[in-house]
């Protein structure tokens, strides 16, 4: 039967199940809630207050920094930076805490430095040519370089006449309709919530998505390609600023040693929730989805009873089950 | 009133002269298909319309005031929209987020307007019925045919009330089928009084939709005749340069 025009337009194809079902960030949530009540079940502990405690904070600094992480995947790019950054801000508002400075000199001081960090990031990228590996590469070596010089390699653990503030910063909690909530898990929460609303519903966030889509097609439509990326370097160095300052603020202690190997933890965890290497793809909840599917996998091995160094395999099994699922998606999209 | 009359025009690289003392006009509505072999200086010319070159001598008129285009964006103002070869589209983006790709509809003002999804769905979605396309307006270009795809390249030009719309191979790369689309899009568009300049190799396409036909050879313009005058044995003869000028 023909169909007139106005019938074809208006009968739009995807409907809002079908959508939820074809989405990498719904399944691996599924996998998620799985796995939280298998362990409930096998291992009580899972539930305890103390083991709660521990994921949320292992899973928000990781979700920080995915969720800038993300802006700079969807054009394309990536930033191996990110740990080396929150290292040398940690030492930034550490030192400067220590040396006598209030709390919001320090924090001042420890963004002002991860935005200093995206920005020569994001010019040598968008203006010189560089590709984003390379200069991040090169960042990731040098920032933490940065951090050891800045404290002489030293730990730093009292942080002036503030000290007690910053604790609060990063360890404290809030009560929200009688549930205990962490003030990192908050700031997660916010986080997202502005990242989801800048890529969805403003210019910028389209901006990301075209540069990422076709970075030729972007410039021609007269879409301000260079600054935009600039910008989302900056916003990456950013977060890994804030989760520097939070992580500070909660472990009460700062060793250069800080974030290692984190980049590639944050990586993974936007990949899992569905951004794409090659660009183009990638959302706010994904983000927080692959942090999280990250951080049950490590808790719940160990909870197990699981050696430990098994951790590894199943988080990169994790990563390319999550990408295989977007493959098959798009092969059979293709038919 | 000619809608884009340029008087001759030059354009030289160095001591190459890619387009040499090329004077033409084109009314509202009018379809002149630009042929002529690779290095005839087709792409230089549209260049300079579109903005991204300056001519070296020469001047251009739009609407019957001159005008000097010193970037691609000054154009589009003055509007002359171009679909390119390769269509410049984002495969990741719905069809109506192509349409309004750099000049998004927003709610709000400054900083805090959003985007405003309904609106754009709407007019995207008018745009492609006025196309008689059957595109939606929802849809994934990676989703899209060939044919889809050059309505919603050819859509974005009628965003703005185009004058002038410069066409690059438009139907260079799709099946025999979406040519046919193509080509309804392209009348549909004229049919709106907007003026087309339509660069093909391809003799078919420019004798079914043009209304006249301009020949370059060696940056020079050899002929500029009504396509009912015309044939394309003629127009073969003046692209090999068989036939001198006519």
């Amino acid at each position: 039967m023909a169909l007139t025009l106005d019938e074809t337009i208006a009968k739009q194809g995807t409907t809002w199940s079908s959508r939820l079902l074809s989405s990498q960030v719904f399944w691996v949530f599924i996998a998620i809630v799985i796995a939280c009540i298998f362990l409930a079940i096998k291992q009580p502990v899972f539930l305890g207050q103390q083991n709660l405690y521990n994921i949320t904070r292992n899973f928000t600094f990781t979700a920080i920094i995915a969720l800038g992480m993300t802006f700079v995947i969807i054009t394309g790019g990536i930033d191996l930076s990110v740990g080396s950054v929150l290292c040398l801000c940690s030492m930034v508002i550490a030192t400067t805490m220590h040396a006598g400075a209030p709390l919001y000199v320090g924090v001042s001081a420890a963004l002002a430095a991860g935005l200093a960090v995206g920005l020569f990031n994001g010019v040598l990228i968008a203006y010189l040519g560089f590709p984003s590996f390379v200069v991040t590469l090169g960042m990731l070596s040098a920032a933490r370089s940065f951090a050891m010089i800045a404290s002489n390699n030293q730990t730093v653990f009292q942080f002036g006449p503030d000290h007690d503030k910053l604790l609060k910063l990063g360890g404290g909690a809030i009560n929200i309709l009688g549930a205990q909530l962490s003030l990192p898990v908050v700031y997660t929460l916010v986080l997202a919530a502005i990242t989801g609303f800048l890529l969805r519903w403003t210019k910028f966030g389209r901006h990301v998505f075209a540069i990422g889509g076709n970075e030729h097609a972007a410039t021609l439509a007269g879409i301000p390609v260079r600054p935009i990326k600039v910008v989302v370097f900056m916003i990456s160095s950013l977060t890994a600023a804030i989760a520097g300052i939070v992580e500070t603020g909660w472990l009460g202690a700062v060793t250069t040693n800080i974030g290692a190997g984190m980049e590639l933890q944050v990586i993974a965890a936007a990949v899992i929730g569905g951004a794409s290497l090659i660009g183009g793809a990638g959302t706010a909840i994904g983000a927080l989805v692959g942090a999280a599917l990250i951080e049950i996998i490590r808790n719940s091995l160990g909870l197990l009873g699981i050696n430990p160094f098994w951790q590894g395999t199943v988080i990169g099994l994790a990563i390319v089950v999550a990408v295989a699922f977007e493959r098959v998606r798009q092969l059979r999209l293709r038919d | 009133m000619p809608v884009l009359e340029l008087s001759n025009i030059s354009k030289h690289f160095g001591a190459i002269h890619a387009v040499n003392d090329v004077s033409l006009s084109i009314e509202p509505g009018e379809v002149v298909g630009l042929m002529g072999d690779n290095g005839a200086g087709k792409s230089t010319l549209v260049k300079m319309i579109a903005g991204n070159y300056q001519p070296t001598s020469g001047s251009m008129k739009l609407d019957g005031k001159e005008v000097v285009l010193h970037r691609p964006v000054e154009a589009r103002r003055h509007g002359i929209e171009i679909v390119h070869q390769d269509l410049a589209l984002c495969n990741n983006l719905t069809a109506a987020a192509n349409v309004f790709l750099g000049r998004e509809m927003r709610f709000g003002f400054g900083p805090f307007s959003v985007l405003d999804y309904q609106g754009m769905y709407k007019r995207a979605g008018e745009l492609f019925r006025d196309l008689k396309s059957e595109t939606r307006p929802r849809d994934l270009i990676k989703q899209m045919s060939g044919g889809q795809r050059q309505a919603v390249a050819i859509a974005r030009t009628m965003l703005s009330n185009a004058k002038v719309v410069l066409m690059d191979e438009p139907t260079a790369a799709i099946s025999v089928r979406q040519v046919a689309e193509v080509l309804t899009h392209i009348k549909h568009l004229r049919d709106q009084g907007v003026a087309i300049v339509l660069i093909s190799h391809r003799m078919p396409d420019v004798f079914s939709v043009g209304d006249r036909v301009i020949v370059l050879r060696r940056g020079r313009k050899v002929a500029d005749k009504r396509i009912a005058q015309s044939s394309p044995e003629e127009v073969t003869g003046l692209i090999t340069g068989a036939i001198e000028q006519v």
